[in-house]
């Protein structure tokens, strides 16, 4: 059950396209409207597990990147197991390994973590939130130096230049290598399909099973994969040419 | 603890699954990047928009969904055509697959990698060994060539270790890898965390002793090279090969 697209419909076929024969394109269009939901649970999934891992990779690349004493273990150790691992066990070890804990099924989580949404959830935001950091905090340790000193000579706060100079200066800087977390991010989310969810992948074999055919709902997930990626490059360009537009003119 | 130690020996035999098919994969990779970067280099109109096909499909679409199609839709294509010509029905086992889609995929970035590595190359030196009288093939394999895998290593050794994280997936269609026998193993003894979380330590067991490796080589590879050359040109050098970076 996800919390924007709603249930997935039921399985009846658009009358419109029933009767065009059950392979090729008409079985994925008889089927629109699974591979439509389908499409918004993975965008769901994508762009919440965006959000959620930048939420915890701005501070912990902060934290990596200032060297905080403790927490620089913590952190740096976190984001080697996540970056280091695949992201299909991490989902296993939360879909299928957290529930061998009682202390895990009588918490108040229980009903998030019985979940394969929430687990998905929970096993994409981490993940990226690992890579996330890691470019953040590149993005952070290579500031220029004139421009922290020239916060620093315009009497700027500590917090201030962080929040006024240094971050947003590293935003722009991680943002070509950001695009393609974002793309890999939304490839990585097949790994739903594995644990359950009817994402497009979980779709197109779902449609593959009841009718027994190989290629038709691969296909016209891989299809629908494509168009996701390049829409999304196409409007990442706009934004880059939005905030990087110094750069562009000055070449 | 107990059951970790009496499954170990199936834990370990996993892993030997999954360090197989991560260098069969690497191989037809490096063939398919090698290909891949001779046709953008030096290929003409047909052979570079095929190039550019390839790596639009390994860009486009997520590598699970390229498995099950190569591994379900390629099964029924081939017996189709083995069909046709009279013959049995044959099967595509989840290793040839797996090793197919890996090497396939991993080949789009390595034809990066390997273009980038050839344009690193000063054009001046191919030019200086044939005006010493080199033939074509003595220039590219004793001049080009090792220059090549200098300046590959970097990128190769990232690649590398995508490759052997990506190759988990090979456990959905049914491969007995460290994933698939460690899913076998917490299903049997209701302890699917510390299996799992038996394989993470694997996955970063190879991480950690195949980055040592590519440590080791790029110092071997560099050896001739002076120390302050190698610096500016690592800061030049484009990350991961442009276009393509490392997925998971």
């Amino acid at each position: 059950m996800s919390l924007i697209c709603g249930r997935p419909p039921r399985t009846t076929p658009d009358p419109f396209f029933d009767g065009w024969g059950d392979s090729g394109a008409a079985l994925a269009l008889k089927h629109w409207n699974l591979f439509a939901h389908g499409a918004c649970t993975t965008l769901e999934l994508t762009a919440f597990a965006l959000i959620l891992g930048l939420c915890i990779a701005v501070p912990a690349a902060m934290a990596l990147a200032r060297g905080t004493p403790g927490a620089k273990w913590l952190i740096s150790g976190y984001v080697y197991v996540f970056r280091g691992s695949p992201l299909l066990v991490q989902a296993y070890l939360i879909y299928y390994g957290l529930s061998q804990f009682e202390a895990v099924r009588d918490s108040i989580f229980w009903p998030f973590l019985r979940d394969a949404y929430w687990c998905a959830l929970l096993a994409f935001t981490l993940n990226t939130g690992a890579y996330t950091t890691e470019i953040l905090r590149g993005a952070i340790v290579n500031t220029p130096k004139g421009e922290i000193e020239g916060a620093k000579a315009l009497g700027l706060s500590r917090f201030k230049t962080t929040w006024l100079i240094e971050l947003p200066s590293a935003f722009r800087r991680a943002l070509p290598q950001y695009s393609n977390e974002i793309i890999f991010m939304l490839h990585g989310s097949v790994i739903a399909s594995v644990i359950t969810i009817q994402d497009i992948l979980g779709v197109g074999r779902t449609v593959n099973a009841k009718y027994y055919v190989a290629y038709e709902g691969f296909i016209t997930a891989a299809l629908l994969y494509m168009v996701l990626t390049f829409m999304i490059v196409i409007a990442y360009r706009q934004v880059e040419r939005k905030y990087l537009a110094h750069l562009i003119v000055g070449r | 603890m107990e059951t970790l130690i009496a499954f170990s020996p199936l834990l370990l035999q996993g892993a030997l699954v999954t360090i197989t098919l991560a260098l069969c994969s690497v191989a037809l990779a490096i063939a398919l990047g090698g290909l891949g970067a001779w046709a953008k280099i030096a290929g003409g109109w047909f052979t570079r928009s095929l190039a550019t096909v390839y790596t639009t499909i390994v860009r486009g679409v997520p590598d699970l969904v390229l498995m099950l199609l190569i591994y379900f839709g390629g099964q029924r294509l081939l017996n189709q055509l083995v069909r046709s010509f009279g013959g049995e029905g044959v099967d595509v086992s989840p290793f040839l697959a797996g090793t197919v889609t890996i090497g396939f995929i991993f080949g789009a970035y390595l034809a990066e990698t390997f273009r980038g590595a050839y344009l690193a190359i000063p054009r001046g030196q191919v030019e200086a060994a044939r005006s010493l009288g080199l033939g074509k093939f003595s220039a590219l394999w004793t001049v080009t060539l090792p220059q090549l895998i200098r300046h590959a290593l970097p990128g190769f050794g990232n690649v590398w270790l995508v490759l052997v994280k990506s190759t988990a997936i090979v456990s959905v269609i049914g491969l007995e890898d460290v994933v698939g026998l460690a899913d076998k193993a917490a299903k049997s003894t209701r302890e699917p965390f510390l299996f799992f979380l038996a394989v993470i330590v694997v996955f970063l067991a190879i991480t950690a002793v195949s980055g040592a490796l590519f440590k080791w080589l790029e110092k071997r590879y560099s050896q001739q090279v002076a120390v302050e050359e190698d610096a500016k040109e690592d800061g030049a050098k484009p990350a991961g090969g442009g276009a393509l970076a490392a997925a998971r």
